[in-house]
């Protein structure tokens, strides 16, 4: 942060920074503050009167059975967005690395769904997997699945997921992509003189190497499956059905806005906030030191 | 070099078609969906021929959104999504670009609380503030207005990061040498710093159009006029019932429109985009 | 038997591209052959090929006998330094340099018998343990030679390996290099655009330009005789003086060309630059009196310390068998 020159001026670096302050005082920390209070107290049923109650609010989150399954949902959808997203992109992104002919074309292919908004994703493969007239959904009951989203918890929560890693395919896509091309050419060409056939060059040279984008992205897609996929679950499922796809951030919105229970989702979204800070402190701390070699 | 696996490269593009192939698809189908009627649209399986209700569908949600669903206009939903996608970058990069010019070039009382104070925005996204942002917003008579679906928006910590980072690139020598041509720090600013800038503003430009775009929790908390919805969320509220009683054909002919302008964007734009998205994420 | 043929050796990148236009050389078993040339000409294009890390379009090479145009790195029994040492990140010296073995399924003692012999001969033994990043410029390169020798190849390949180093580094590794050589005997292929790398480690050379050899030769042949303008150009430090006359170009080194009187000068400069090295002194300038063609060449001449040199006249003499010439059009040598 050190620059060797800098201007010397009492009031113009004040002036510069405050829009940027400004908003973020007005539109951040004072709504998150405001978040916090919340969580600490209870109001009556007419939003006339608010107590403070202490954690007790957080307390019965702890014991809420629905709360403690909207965790283990958010968690299941995580891992499996995570993990889908980055497996079928570092396939997708190696291939890409390999092929000479065609790359600038699959390149562009393959990125474009990044313009697609989580939401319309959703929308996009619930119209295709509609249990009535999906097409996707006449495929499948071809084969002898019976598909039904609507009453089957898991197979939305299948939907969700395929919705969401289609979009984020591509961003995973790129930075494989990057991470795969920033890898000196001659260090595959020594392990294919030590004798490294493709497959063995990929998983002990290749693959090590590309371990801090692969953090990088775990975490990114970790933030994205908690947070970004609002849209996703909004647009299709509602959290539904019972809560086979209610994760976290839908609750608090649900909770808050359709439920009007302004400190539990007060005290659930001082909980998220939790979780956003420790990502973002993994991610700062750890990924961000990215490895010299 | 000398490789004799021609069945491996085989395979690698087998794998990128197969890829691009599952990417394609649901536009593909969306694309159909949005030309037929929706008796065809209705029909199972549905044709993936592309219709001949192109003209008829697309005008209809243009002026008079769907039938059963939302009866919004999406021509007024695609100027507010504009609106949106314009004003969100414009105001990010102007505000962020100052702000880190101080951050950067002077040395001042609360420098560094500014910085730690921008930083932690990083980590309150606005899923984790809904309601009392939304009070915020009532309270402010901002509801249901472009201020209101824009402003809060603009402050953002990864375009000040970004440009951070950037500034430190640049050569301490060139402050000197403007210094001694005479330049006080807004000159500098003006005639040398944002030149060099250009490229960053750019690939920021190009990522926050995107970003603008398809916003979505926030237009769907602090709109309820319907001449302010968003493109983004006019597809939502034209879903109403169960799937059968969707008009999926012209659902899809929306959702073609709301993807149109940031594919675009992505695809012309290709070389800004994939700069800024890595260099952002640095 | 390790000797390398190269025959008519040829590529091509597309139709109209073609880079390596039929160099052809035998290599004995043994012999430490330097391919030097400038930027561009070829050199590592041609030693990659002899790897496989690049395709033959026409023409063959053959390692030990047997033709490899066809085989794949791994197969044709060679090992390659890089010039940026190629040493895998996240790998320990020890591992970097049993990698090779390990792949081919040695027993893991006699993995480890090569990797200490190796590591004795480079001086490496306390390094086993650590990653590249923790190591200097010269113990990379060791490593990076050490990785080559566990190999026990029939043929090394070298591609620059000492162009990262600064200076003094450099001429120590030379020195390394050449006692290696004399201990382990194995055949080299060195590619370099540094003239005195090439002068002390060659047995012989192949000197490149634009793809194609212009002269394959021992080093002192090479210096005594240039088989072309840009040979001899091209070796020597000042470079030849290459002075037009008429359709021909005499080529005269600067060490050859004395002071004299004026009267017995068979060549005569206007001097502008005069460079003390201390040993030696540098004097230039240009050709001036009758027989001077137009264009007036640029001469370089070295004096000895104590010679007289200032700005103005010199007249110079040089003995009959310094001359060389060579065809103004065609650049080749013209033998007397």
């Amino acid at each position: 942060m050190e620059k060797r020159v800098v201007f010397r001026s009492a009031w113009l670096p004040y002036l510069l920074v405050a829009p940027q302050i400004a908003i973020t005082l007005v539109f951040f920390f004072w709504p998150a503050a405001q978040a916090v209070w919340y969580s600490f107290h209870l109001q009556d049923a007419f939003g006339l009167k608010t107590q403070f109650v202490g954690l007790q609010n957080f307390a019965f989150l702890f014991r809420d059975g629905k709360y403690l399954a909207s965790f283990k949902v958010t968690a299941l959808f995580s891992v499996l967005v995570a993990f889908a997203g980055i497996a079928i992109s570092l396939l997708l992104a190696a291939m890409a690395d390999r092929v000479l002919k065609g790359a600038l074309a699959y390149k562009t292919l393959l990125i474009w769904p990044y313009a697609v908004a989580p939401a319309v994703a959703g929308v996009l493969w619930a119209f295709m997997l509609a249990p009535s007239i999906g097409i996707v959904t006449f495929v499948l009951k071809k084969v002898g699945i019976d598909w039904n989203w609507i009453i089957h918890g898991d197979q939305a929560m299948l939907l969700v997921v395929v919705a969401a890693v289609w979009k984020q395919i591509s961003y995973n896509f790129l930075f494989f992509l990057a991470g795969l091309q920033s890898i000196p050419k001659s260090l595959i060409e020594a392990a294919a003189i030590d004798g490294a056939g493709p497959g063995r060059r990929f998983w002990t040279i290749v693959f090590p190497l590309l371990s801090p984008t692969t953090f990088f992205l775990l975490v990114v897609n970790s933030v994205y499956a908690f947070f970004d996929t609002f849209g996703v679950i909004d647009a299709t499922t509602e959290g539904g059905p019972g809560q086979a796809t209610n994760i976290l951030v839908y609750k608090v919105y649900h909770d808050g806005v359709k439920a009007a229970d302004l400190g539990g989702s007060s005290a659930q979204s001082v909980i998220l906030m939790f979780i956003v800070i420790t990502l973002t402190v993994i991610q700062f701390r750890f990924v961000e030191k990215k490895v010299q070699y | 070099m000398v490789e004799n696996r021609p069945w491996l490269t085989f395979l690698s593009h087998a794998v990128l078609i197969l890829g691009v192939v599952v990417v394609a698809f649901p536009l593909y189908v969306t694309f159909v969906a949005s030309t037929l009627t929706f008796d065809q649209v209705m029909q199972v399986p549905m044709t993936l021929f592309p219709g001949d209700h192109l003209l008829e569908n697309y005008s209809q949600v243009l002026s008079a959104g769907s039938h059963k669903g939302s009866k919004a206009a999406v021509s007024a939903m695609l100027f507010n999504s504009m609106v949106m996608a314009l004003a969100i970058p414009v105001g990010k990069i102007s505000i962020s670009v100052i702000a880190s010019f101080a951050i950067v070039y002077f040395r001042f009382p609360l420098r560094n609380f500014f910085f730690w104070m921008i930083f932690v925005t990083l980590m309150l996204p606005v899923e984790v503030r809904i309601m009392p942002t939304f009070k915020v917003i009532s309270d402010l008579g901002m509801l249901n207005s472009y201020a209101g679906l824009t402003v809060p928006l603009i402050a953002s910590a990864t375009a000040t990061f970004l440009f951070r980072q950037f500034f430190m690139t640049v050569p301490d020598e060139l402050a000197e040498a403007a210094r001694v041509d005479g330049a006080g720090p807004m000159r500098f600013f003006w005639d040398v710093l944002l030149p060099l800038s250009k490229t960053t503003m750019a690939a920021l430009f190009v990522i926050q159009f995107i970003y603008g775009w398809n916003q979505y929790l926030w237009p769907l908390l602090i709109t309820t006029d319907e001449s302010m919805y968003t493109t983004v969320i006019g597809i939502k509220r034209m879903i109403v019932g169960s799937d059968a009683a969707n008009e999926w054909n012209l659902i899809m002919a929306t959702a073609i429109l709301a993807m149109l302008p940031p594919a675009a964007v992505v695809v012309l734009m290709q070389k800004w985009f994939v700069k800024g998205l890595v260099e952002t994420e640095k | 038997m390790a000797a390398v043929s190269l025959r008519d050796v040829r590529k091509s990148y597309t139709a109209d591209l073609q880079v390596i236009h039929g160099v052809s050389m035998e290599i004995a078993d043994g012999e430490f052959v330097v391919i030097l040339g400038p930027s561009g000409c070829g050199k590592s294009t041609l030693l990659r090929m002899v790897a496989g890390l690049e395709t033959v379009s026409a023409g063959e090479i053959a390692i030990g006998g047997r033709v490899v145009n066809r085989l794949e790195p791994k197969d044709r029994d060679i090992a390659m330094v890089f010039q940026n040492y190629a040493l895998y990140p996240h790998m320990s010296v020890y591992e970097n340099m049993s990698y090779g073995l390990r792949i081919k399924g040695l027993p893991k003692p006699e993995i480890d018998a090569r990797v200490q012999r190796a590591a004795g001969i480079l001086e490496l033994k306390n390094f086993l343990d650590r990653k590249p990043r923790a190591l200097s410029g010269g113990q990379r390169q060791r490593v990076a030679m050490g990785r080559a020798i566990v190999r026990e190849p029939q043929v090394f390949l070298f591609d620059e390996p000492l162009s990262n180093l600064d200076a003094k580094l450099r001429v120590q590794m030379r020195g390394e290099l050449q006692s290696l050589h004399r201990r382990l005997g194995i055949t080299s292929l060195y590619v370099t655009h540094d003239q005195v790398e090439a002068m002390t480690l060659a047995q012989r050379m192949i000197v490149m330009n634009g793809g194609r050899a212009e002269q394959i030769g021992a080093p002192l042949e090479v210096y005594a005789r240039p088989a072309t303008v840009f040979v001899a150009g091209f070796i020597g430090s000042p470079p030849m003086n290459l002075l037009p006359r008429g359709e021909r170009i005499l080529g005269l080194r600067p060490e050859h060309l004395e002071p004299c009187a004026a009267a017995e000068a068979k060549l005569m400069i206007e001097v502008d630059l005069v460079e003390p090295l201390g040993g030696d002194t540098l004097v230039y300038g240009h050709e001036t009196g009758e027989g001077a063609a137009e264009g007036r060449a640029r001469v370089a001449v070295r004096l000895p310390a104590h010679a007289p040199a200032g700005n103005g006249r010199l007249p110079l003499r040089y003995g009959p068998a310094q001359e060389h010439w060579f065809d103004a059009a065609s650049g080749k040598r013209i033998e007397r």
